[in-house]
C-alpha cells in the first residue's frame, strides 16, 4: 500500500501517456499508446531481436566495465601508494578527466572498427577515470597506523595492498564504480546509436528510421529500465560488500 | 597523509617559514613533474605516429593535428563549431541548473510537489536518458531545440537531487531561529535554506556540467551539422582522421576550461565556507 502511493505518480504518468495517445491529443505517430508499445515489446522478444541485440550490448558493457574497474582500481591504488608514480601520472589523469568521453566514439571506431572491440575500448577508457579517482581518494584515506603496523608485522607490499589498503579504500572505490556503471550505459547506447550494426542503440536507431515507433519506444524503455535496475542491484551489492562497516 | 601534515603544521605554528618554503618547493616540483609527464606523452605520440608502425590514418602525429587545428582556426570553421557547441551545452546547463534548483526547492517546501516528483526523480536519475535521444529527435526535429532539450533532460537530475539533499541537511536550528525572528517563507528559502545548501547544490552542478558536455557532443554526433561533435562525425565519414583527432583535442580543451572555471566559481561563491578557508 505504501509502495503503491509512493509510485502512484509514475502510474499516473503512464495513464496520461495512454490517454494522450488514445484521445489524439498528440499525434499517435509521435507517441503511440503505451499498450501498443507493450505489444511491440512482446513481438520483439518473440522474434528474438531484442534478445540478440541485448546480448551484444550487455557483453560489450560488461567486458568494458570489468576492464575499467580492474585497470582503474589498480591505477588509483598504485597512485595512492607510490608518491613518485603519483607525481607523474596524476597530471595525466587530471588532464583526461574533464574530457567529455563521448568525443572518443569516432576514434575508437578508427582504431577498432564497427564491432565489439570499439565499444569495449570506449567503455574501458570512459569508465576508468571515475574508478581511478575513487580508488585513489579511498586508498589515500586509509589509516596510516594500520598500514604501518601491517608493514612492521612483515606484510609484503602486495599482501598489504590486498588486506589493508583495498578494504579501507572500498567505500570510495565502490562509489566510483557506481558512477562508471551509469557512464557505461550512456557510452554504450550512444555509441551503438551513432555507429553500430548490433546492440540496443542500433535497434533503437533502426526501428526509428523504419518508422516502427512502437518498437523504438519499447527498446528505449527497456534500456532505461535496465539502467535503473543495474543501479539498484549495484546498490544492494554495495551494501552487502560494506556490511562489515557498522 | 593530510592528517599528519595538519598535525605538523599545527606543531610548527604559522610562523615556520622553512615549512612554508618546503611546501612551495613541493608544489613547484609537482608542477614540473606534471608538465614533464604531459610533454613525454605528447612526444611519444609524435614519435610513435612517425615511426611507421601505424598508418597516418590510425594515428596522425600530434604536430599534424595541431596544424589542422591552426588552419581550422584561421579558416573560421573552428570558431563556428566551437561557438555552437558551447552555446548548446551552456544553454542546456543553465536551464537544467535553474530548473533543477527551482524544482528541488519547491519539492523541499511543498508536500504535493514532493509526492509527485520524488518517484520520477529517483527512478529517472539512474536511467540512461540518452536512450531517449531518438524520441526527442522524433518530437523536436534535428535542430538546436532538440539538442538543448536532451541536455536539459540529462543534466537536471543531479541538480534536483543535490538541491533536495542540500536543503534537507540544513541545520534545523537555523530555520527555527529565522522563523522565530519573523522570516517569511520566501525569505526562509532565499536567505537561509538555499545559501546553507549551496555547497551541495554546487556539487550537483559540478556533476551536471560534464554531463551537459557529454550529451551535447553525442547529440551533435547523432544529428550531424555544425558543432564540434558534428564536425568530428563528418571528418570520420570522410576518413579524415586528422579532423577526428583535432576534434578530440578541441573538445578536451573546452571540457578542461569549463570544468576548471566552475571550480573557480565554487571557490568564489563559497569564500565564506570552511571548505575554502581550510584549503588556503
Amino acid at each position: 500500500m505504501k509502495a503503491l502511493s509512493r509510485y502512484l505518480p509514475l502510474l499516473l504518468l503512464a495513464i496520461a501517456w495512454e490517454l494522450a495517445a488514445r484521445l489524439n491529443i498528440v499525434s499517435s505517430l509521435a507517441l503511440p499508446p503505451l499498450t501498443h508499445v507493450a505489444t511491440a515489446w512482446l513481438d520483439l522478444v518473440h522474434d528474438g531481436e531484442l534478445i540478440d541485440n541485448g546480448e551484444a550490448s550487455l557483453y560489450r558493457g560488461a567486458v568494458g566495465l570489468l576492464l575499467a574497474i580492474v585497470g582503474g582500481g589498480a591505477l588509483g591504488m598504485a597512485m595512492a601508494r607510490w608518491r613518485t608514480f603519483d607525481v607523474f601520472v596524476n597530471p595525466l589523469v587530471e588532464l583526461f578527466y574533464p574530457l567529455p568521453k563521448s568525443a572518443l566514439i569516432p576514434v575508437t571506431v578508427i582504431w577498432l572498427g564497427f564491432g565489439d572491440g570499439s565499444k569495449i575500448l570506449l567503455i574501458f577508457l570512459g569508465c576508468m577515470i571515475p574508478v581511478t579517482i575513487g580508488a585513489y581518494n579511498g586508498a589515500r584515506g586509509s589509516d596510516h597506523v594500520l598500514v604501518w603496523s601491517a608493514r612492521s608485522m612483515g606484510a609484503s607490499p602486495l599482501r598489504m595492498m590486498w588486506d589493508v589498503v583495498l578494504p579501507s579504500a572500498l567505500p570510495e572505490l565502490l562509489n566510483g564504480v557506481r558512477t562508471a556503471l551509469a557512464l557505461s550505459f550512456i557510452l554504450l547506447v550512444s555509441s551503438e546509436l551513432i555507429v553500430s550494426q548490433k546492440g540496443f542503440g542500433y535497434l533503437i536507431g533502426y526501428l526509428g528510421s523504419t518508422g516502427s515507433y512502437e518498437g523504438m519506444y519499447a527498446v528505449v524503455l527497456t534500456v532505461a529500465f535496465l539502467g535503473f535496475a543495474a543501479d539498484r542491484l549495484y546498490q544492494l551489492l554495495m551494501q552487502w560488500l560494506l556490511r562489515w562497516r557498522e | 597523509m593530510a592528517r599528519i601534515e595538519d598535525q605538523a603544521t599545527l606543531a610548527a605554528g604559522p610562523g615556520d617559514l622553512a615549512h612554508e618554503r618546503a611546501k612551495g618547493l613541493d608544489a613547484a616540483f609537482r608542477f614540473g613533474a606534471g608538465a614533464l609527464s604531459i610533454l613525454v606523452v605528447l612526444v611519444a605520440w609524435e614519435l610513435f605516429a612517425r615511426s611507421g608502425r601505424v598508418t597516418m590514418f590510425m594515428l596522425p602525429p600530434f604536430s599534424a593535428v595541431v596544424a589542422r587545428i591552426y588552419t581550422d582556426a584561421l579558416g573560421g570553421d573552428l570558431w563556428i563549431n566551437l561557438g555552437l557547441t558551447l552555446y548548446r551545452a551552456m544553454i542546456g546547463f543553465v536551464i537544467a541548473a535553474v530548473g533543477g534548483i527551482t524544482l528541488g526547492a519547491l519539492m523541499s517546501r511543498i508536500r504535493i510537489v514532493h509526492w509527485f516528483f520524488d518517484p520520477i526523480i529517483s527512478v529517472g536519475f539512474p536511467m540512461p536518458k540518452i536512450a531517449f535521444l531518438p524520441v526527442i529527435m522524433l518530437w523536436l526535429g534535428l535542430y538546436d531545440v532538440s539538442k538543448i532539450s536532451i541536455v536539459v533532460f540529462d543534466a537536471i537530475f543531479p541538480v534536483v537531487t543535490a538541491t533536495l539533499g542540500g536543503i534537507a541537511s540544513v541545520e534545523k536550528e537555523l530555520l527555527w531561529s529565522a522563523r522565530n525572528m519573523g522570516a517569511s517563507e520566501r525569505q526562509l528559502i532565499w536567505q537561509i535554506a538555499l545559501p546553507a545548501a549551496l555547497p551541495q547544490i554546487l556539487t550537483g552542478l559540478q556533476v551536471a556540467l560534464p554531463i551537459s558536455l557529454i550529451v551535447t557532443i553525442i547529440a551533435e554526433m547523432a544529428m550531424g551539422g555544425y558543432g564540434l561533435g558534428g564536425a568530428m562525425m563528418t571528418a570520420s565519414r570522410f576518413a579524415d582522421s586528422r579532423g577526428v583527432f583535432a576534434g578530440i583535442v578541441e573538445i578536451a580543451i573546452v571540457g578542461y576550461a569549463l570544468i576548471k572555471a566552475l571550480a573557480v566559481i565554487r571557490g568564489r561563491l563559497l569564500a565564506w565556507h570552511p571548505e575554502t578557508v581550510e584549503r588556503s
